[in-house]
């Protein structure tokens, strides 16, 4: 059983192919000053459509995490445990990810990270990872 | 005049061998109508919920047809572990505004025998967002695990007031003669349990079972076709505020809030009128969040109540009385009309288990996703 890739839709495209390149990018709203994440069609803050494509540092911290001992599926078996982490992105806004690079009983609330890309095997996609950053 | 639950009723529950999701559903509704004192003939409302093992894009359809009636309304609602009181919410409603006048509510499943582990998790996975969670290998006990080690880290809760709530379900599970878990555990039999998702160990999770259950809302002005003590739904409310656990707006602040502040304010009523409370426990931590967001009891202290076995029998606010999701049963969308169910029994006075002595009010609750989807309805004895 292979991992799920994204399925990506016309919305995100833009989103995923800057992962292809080493590029996080998130939407910002033009109108409403407010940063978005997952890309939308329209601004979920405000409804405008005024939406422009930001590069992000790719600096953050954990907002939340869990150490996942027994695997969705199959597909994930061979990776446990493994942290998946809310990380609050220094734009503004908030990505899952998984922690990478990193011990999971080192994984804490507040934790200073980085993103970093991640093929997804057996797709042309790529993911954003997280590993641990000093400390901004 | 307010809709009243003439018919409440649920099959066994657990592993039944054999068991299929519409003969689970035919068992509910027929039991509920026996319970009511009707017959299928004064029915003239379907409400249905959803199936894992049998899924149909018309599931009321295709229970009305199995059942053998023809009705003048008929609709399924998905809305996850929110589903029942949604369901009772919509029921009220019709019967209120006049378009029925018995409204028969189904859920059932048998997602335990009928569908393997691993498929059942992957469908429960399927809720995740399929480009922003699920390539990370997100799972339904790895997002409550998310809120819970937040929650923890803001307020202090730890693991032993997790594994409490776990302890004090079980204990009212092992005075239920239907209840699938009965043997009582401890508060170290949960910590010693295996590691889920961190922090949540087996134990602070809800079963996969089979199982169904059923209830019948009427309008007020027409208990009087029912010969069964009739339960008034005083007031319900929902609220949603996100999907999926990526886009919540706080892990620590949830719809509940909002939803059981409009059911209570219909019922005038406020927390502590309470007597008994029904309210969904997927996890321990996810009653432990809903008993504060709703007001039950301030922001950390719910953890020192289970502790102080409150949520007992007995207690301050005796809370799941047949044992929850967690050692009860859970079937789907009937996980959450058990507590329906079991709030009925109570006002009546008919308690299979642990009776909550005079239970006059009752809250139930239902939560879908990831503490997404809210619904509160607050029950009382007329």
């Amino acid at each position: 059983m292979d991992k799920p890739a994204p399925l990506v839709t016309s919305d995100s495209r833009r989103f995923w192919e800057g992962c292809q390149q080493n590029e996080l990018l998130f939407q910002h709203c033009m109108d409403c000053n407010v940063a978005q994440f997952y890309p939308r069609t329209h601004c979920a803050n405000c409804q405008s459509d005024n939406l422009e494509w930001q590069r992000s540092s790719g600096r953050g911290e954990v907002y939340s995490f869990s150490v996942v001992e027994r695997p969705t599926t199959s597909a994930f078996k061979a990776d446990v445990p493994y942290v998946i982490a809310l990380v609050d992105m220094a734009e503004g806004y908030r990505m899952m990810m998984n922690l990478r690079h990193c011990p999971p009983d080192a994984a804490h609330i507040g934790m200073a990270v980085k993103v970093f890309f991640e093929p997804v095997e057996g797709s042309e996609w790529s993911l954003p990872q997280a590993e641990p950053a000093e400390p901004l | 005049m307010n809709a009243v639950i003439t018919g409440a009723s649920d099959t066994a529950v657990g592993r039944l061998e054999g068991s299929s999701c519409m003969e689970l559903h035919a068992e509910a509704a027929r039991g509920a109508l026996a319970n009511a004192g009707l017959e299928l003939s004064e029915i003239d409302g379907v409400l249905c919920a959803y199936s894992m093992t049998q899924p149909h894009l018309m599931l009321s359809s295709v229970f009305s047809e199995y059942i053998g009636m023809q009705p003048n309304f008929s609709a399924a609602v998905q809305a996850g572990g929110a589903t029942a009181c949604i369901l009772l919410m919509n029921a009220a409603a019709l019967v209120k505004a006049g378009v029925c006048r018995h409204v028969l509510v189904v859920t059932g499943d048998n997602r335990q025998t009928g569908l393997t582990r691993e498929a059942a998790f992957a469908a429960l996975a399927g809720v995740g967002h399929p480009q922003y969670e699920r390539p990370f290998g997100i799972n339904v006990p790895a997002s409550y695990g998310l809120v819970a080690q937040r929650y923890m880290h803001d307020y202090g809760v730890t693991s032993e007031q997790l594994a409490e709530i776990a302890v004090s379900h079980r204990k009212h599970a092992s005075l239920h003669p239907k209840a699938t878990m009965r043997e009582l555990i401890t508060v170290d039999d949960v910590l010693n349990s295996r590691m889920i998702s961190s922090p949540l160990h087996l134990l602070d999770c809800c079963l996969i079972s089979d199982g169904g259950a059923a209830v019948v809302v009427s309008a007020g002005d027409a208990a009087s076709d029912s010969s069964a003590i009739p339960i008034e739904i005083l007031g319900a409310g929902q609220h949603h505020t996100h999907e999926h656990i990526v886009a919540a707006p706080s892990l620590t602040e949830f719809g509940c809030a909002q939803s059981s502040a409009e059911a209570f304010r219909q019922a005038g009523l406020t927390p502590t009128d309470i007597d008994v409370a029904e309210i969904y426990d997927s996890f321990t931590i996810t009653l432990l969040v809903e008993l504060e967001s709703i007001g039950f009891f301030k922001k950390g202290e719910a953890g020192e109540a289970a502790a102080e076995q409150q949520l007992e029998v007995g207690g301050s606010l005796p809370c799941n009385t047949h044992g929850g999701l967690l050692s009860y049963a859970h079937s789907g969308a009937a996980g959450g009309m058990f507590h329906v169910v079991e709030a009925v029994r109570q006002l009546r006075g008919q308690a299979l288990g642990a009776q909550v002595e005079d239970a006059r009010t009752a809250f139930v609750h239902g939560d879908g996703g990831i503490l997404s989807a809210h619904c509160s309805l607050v029950l009382g004895r007329v």
